[in-house]
């Protein structure tokens, strides 16, 4: 049988199109509009209409997600937000979409048209690859590689390499700044988000997505604490959201290496942005929140797009509440924060694993309980070594500087405004 | 081996997001640090100083209220009063107390804006900004019922204010005044002990309290470098000397302790509005007897006044005539601005336009 | 005060009155100075610096703050008479305060600060023909009028 049809989204399609396939037949198929002689075409269309499933929904995603974090966002500032065009305001961002369509697409002189045309691109290619890789509900997947975590990891990175290509191709000095920090922050946090997932990896010992969501029979959140927050600050960061923002920093860069985009090339980024937003999400269901398994009542795939809107709104949340960091502390976090607490969470994972090499439910539940104890001390401790905050200490601040020699109450009394000799 | 590197110089502004109007800064950057720092100013200058010569003297309070725009009764205070001490006008009680009340408001609500701002700087995505906001616009309606008008007052003419408040303007005072501390705490709690925002402004742009002095500055980034002199106190002009109010002085010198400063400075305000409410007398707002055309006697006059953003005085001349003969600003805004350099210099990218924003700059007032 | 002045800086005053002196425009450095460091005076702080077109002269006008003493000063120097080109020292060494202010007052007023480090025009470009707040300068439009006729 041909490995393909191992997957049941294809085999659904596949099977309902084709009635030449052998493999259909032994698996209950009467067989589909298709006569036999072309399962290559029926092959192709199969595959066609998955991507364009997936990619589609993932657009519509983006526009739900972009009405969904305006709409926050207005909440949490004590606004309405957008409430006018259609229900809820539900098509203002299709309306966004179409007006960025029709706005003049300019290209400066100086820049390197063919990496500034393929920036675009390479910035939403990748991010549109993890969403292959993601089951969405039991079955629902398109493709479950058996090094579906590692491919998620290397996928995503490209992004980095399309911010500094954009970045480059401008010829824009405050463009090269945000290419810059999109490297340094690149480099700094692909290495505590690989390792924040190391944990799971161990846990679950499978790096296919779908046995990972299989192994939680307790949500890894609970099991990896640790893992689960160092993963959510570098997922942020991957995906530039504040308060890792700094490669397109409004208030500082104006808009980094998105300065010179426009039309649709802006709007390819753009959409770039919030779908990596959307799969950093998807990712940390599918790994930490038992992805679609759910607690019966609804289907699995709604127990997902649930989880997925709990996640993407505490992201939203960190975008309402948190100003931005500095890219200093950004690299300082990174290296001496997070990478000792994924240090140490594998460390304690490790332990636990070698102990209950294949854990059931309970000894799940007595491992979170290890980790939670694990997590507090070693975020106090890290969190006490990155910040000695001497500058909580308002006693010893209050006589740092003297106060200004000026007039006292006497010399007061001699008003100021007679001005001049007395 | 050593990378040869060298230093990039950009262009920020005059078109930029957190210039806070038009303003140029040429910075010369080795990395992420800025290296040098040449600041260009003028590109909102509308020559309000000769514009002021042609006017009338009351004609010339509706330009200063687009001078510092976010504060356009401090503006007019402090030019008006500057034109009673030269025309010898004896100001009516009532007018008195309303302008203080409405220089207070102003000052509740510029400070505002510069909180909010210095937060959209930092990176804060619009929430600090929209509850400061929010305020700001209540201290706006309660102008709209003062004057009609909300950003540019020209409430204030010579001899005290163009008309008495009306009834409904109290109420809403009131009103205002038992909301407004709560909202300032709601701001404080988001604000004043984030983590973020403390490790990006303490120790930021700090500034020595003697070049301070030295370069004249003054308002309350001075009073965040721990010098006590604000000019309601030292010098009170209206009836600042008959209403009692703390002094909020921080000795940080950094961004968080201008930041903080303004803070408290809002709680003062609300304590100076309530006792101006409980002495204000009735009586006209303006004594009949001064004309609407001022012609005040020859000579020259200096007057300020504590405005939001610092010292905020007028130099008149008077010839005699209908209109002065010479009007000039001291705008705090563009001379808190001289130790700019000084402030940014050694910084990072992004600590530049945060200390920038510190400042708390009007483009308005800056080019005039 | 005129007297106190006098007193370290002979031959530097011109005139008083109740409020202002009027300083000889070579001394203002040394006055300057002195008002800032010497212990009767204390003057640490410069509020406002700016010039008057009188016609006949240009005046440039210094207001001082004590701190310490909380004490004000008004200072004066004439200058450029019968319009001549006017040029005061500047007192950046002094106060840094003077640096913008002495700028502004070049571009508006054309009053020359000698020893300013950044003597450059701060309000308007550079090349801006005249200075707008001087009582003979011809409006913008004018100016442009007269330039046009005279290509």
């Amino acid at each position: 049988m041909s490995p393909f049809l191992e997957n049941t989204l294809f085999r659904n399609i596949y099977c309902n199109i084709s009635s030449g396939s052998n493999d259909c037949t032994n698996l209950g198929y009467s067989g589909g509009i298709l006569p036999a002689g072309y399962e290559w075409l029926v092959f192709a269309i199969t595959g066609f209409i998955m991507a364009m499933t997936v990619i589609n929904g993932v657009l519509l995603g983006v526009l739900a997600f972009i009405w969904g974090e305006r709409r926050l966002l207005a909440r949490f500032q004590n606004r309405v937000g957008p409430n006018r065009w259609g229900p809820f305001g539900t098509f203002t961002s299709v309306a966004d979409a179409i007006k960025t369509m029709f706005k003049e697409d300019v290209v400066p002189k100086d820049a390197d048209r063919w990496l500034f045309n393929l920036a675009p691109i390479l910035m939403v290619v990748p991010i549109f690859l993890v969403f292959a890789v993601i089951p969405f509900g039991a079955g629902t997947v398109i493709a479950d590689l058996n090094i579906g975590i590692l491919f998620v990891i290397a996928v995503t990175s490209m992004s980095g390499l399309a911010v500094v290509m954009a970045s480059w191709a401008s010829g824009n000095r405050i463009a090269i700044f945000s290419g810059l920090r999109a490297v340094a922050m690149l480099i700094s946090y692909e290495i505590p988000m690989a390792l924040a997932l190391l944990g799971v990896l161990m846990l679950s010992g499978s790096l296919a997505l779908g046995s990972i969501v299989g192994a939680q029979d307790v949500p890894f959140i609970l099991v990896q604490p640790l893992g689960f927050l160092v993963f959510f600050l570098a997922a942020l960061a991957e995906t530039n959201r504040t308060p890792f923002d700094i490669t397109e920093a409004e208030s500082e860069l104006a808009a980094g290496y998105l300065n010179d985009y426009s039309s649709m090339k802006f709007g390819v980024f753009f959409l770039a942005e919030f779908a990596a937003a959307i799969a950093a999400a998807a990712v940390m269901v599918t790994v930490f929140l038992s992805g679609w398994r759910g607690w019966g009542f609804f289907p699995s795939e709604v127990w997902f797009f649930l989880k997925l809107a709990l996640v993407l709104s505490a992201i939203v949340w960190v975008r309402a509440t948190w100003p931005r960091l500095r890219i200093d502390q950004i690299l300082t976090l990174a290296w001496k924060g997070l990478f000792e607490l994924t240090l140490i969470n594998l460390v304690a994972t490790a332990v636990l694993v070698a102990i209950w090499p294949s854990p059931t439910a309970g000894q799940l539940w007595i491992m979170a309980g290890v980790n939670w104890v694990v997590f507090f001390i070693s975020i106090l401790l890290i969190g006490r070594l990155l910040s000695p905050r001497p500058h909580m200490d308002e006693s010893a601040q209050d006589t740092s500087i003297a106060l200004y020699p000026v007039a006292t109450e006497e010399d007061q009394a001699r008003p100021v405004a007679v001005e001049g000799a007395d | 081996m050593p990378i040869k590197t060298e230093p990039i110089t950009i262009n920020m502004g005059p078109q930029h997001p957190s210039t806070h109007g038009v303003f140029r800064m040429r910075v010369t950057f080795d990395g992420e640090q800025v290296v040098d720092v040449e600041p260009i100013f003028g590109y909102l200058h509308r020559g309000s100083e000769k514009l002021a010569e042609e006017r009338t003297y009351t004609q010339v309070v509706t330009l200063t209220d687009r001078m510092d725009y976010v504060a356009a009764m401090t503006n007019n205070q402090a030019y008006i009063l500057a034109v009673e001490k030269l025309a010898g006008i004896e100001p009516a009680p009532r007018g008195v107390w309303l302008r203080m009340i409405a220089a207070e408001l102003q000052r509740i609500a510029s400070h505002l804006v510069a909180t909010g701002f210095l937060l959209q700087d930092l990176g804060a995505w619009a929430t600090p900004l929209i509850y400061a906001m929010r305020e700001r616009e209540k201290i706006l309606d309660l102008f709209e019922m003062l004057c009609g008008a909300r950003i540019t007052n020209s409430y204030l003419r010579p001899g005290g204010v163009f008309m008495d408040a009306p009834a409904e303007f109290w109420p809403a005072l009131d009103m205002f005044l038992d909301e407004i501390p709560h909202r300032v705490d709601d701001l404080e709690d988001l604000l004043s002990t984030n983590e973020i925002i403390l490790a990006r402004t303490k120790g930021v742009a700090v500034i020595k309290q003697d070049v301070m002095v030295n370069a004249s500055i003054t308002g309350p980034m001075l009073r965040a470098g721990n010098v006590d002199w604000d000019l309601r106190h030292r010098d009170p002009y209206d009836y600042y000397d008959r209403v009692e109010f703390k002094r909020p002085l921080h000795s940080a010198s950094d961004n968080y302790a201008r930041y903080l400063v303004r803070m408290q400075e809002m709680r003062e305000c609300i304590r100076i509005i309530q006792q101006c409410l409980e002495q204000i007398e009735p009586g006209p707002a303006r004594p009949k007897e001064v004309p609407f055309i001022v012609r005040p006697p020859k000579g020259d006059v200096y007057s300020s006044i504590e405005g939001p953003k610092g010292e905020l005085g007028f130099y008149l001349v008077s010839d005699g005539g209908i209109s002065p003969y010479r009007c000039h600003v001291r705008a705090p805004s563009l001379i808190n601005l001289t130790l700019l350099r000084e402030m940014l210099i050694g910084g990072m990218v992004a600590d530049m336009f945060v200390s920038f924003g510190s400042v708390d700059i009007n483009m308005g007032e800056v080019d005039r | 005060m005129a007297e106190a002045i006098e007193a370290f800086a002979p031959g530097s005053v011109v005139g008083h009155n109740t409020r202002d002196v009027w300083l000889r425009p070579a001394s203002v450095l040394e006055v300057a100075r002195g008002l800032r460091e010497r212990p009767e005076f204390k003057f640490d702080l410069l509020t406002m610096l700016t010039a008057v077109d009188y016609i006949d002269h240009f005046e440039v006008v210094y207001r001082l703050i004590s701190l310490p003493k909380n004490r004000t000063a008004m200072l004066k120097v004439k200058c450029g008479e019968g319009r001549s080109e006017p040029a005061v020292p500047s007192v950046y060494d002094v106060w840094r305060g003077a640096d913008l202010l002495e700028r502004e007052a070049w571009d508006l007023m054309g009053v020359r600060f000698d020893g300013h480090p950044n003597h450059k025009r701060i309000m308007l470009w550079e090349g801006f023909p005249g200075h707008p707040l001087r009582k003979d300068y011809v409006t913008y439009d004018q100016s442009v009028t007269e330039i046009a006729d005279q290509d």
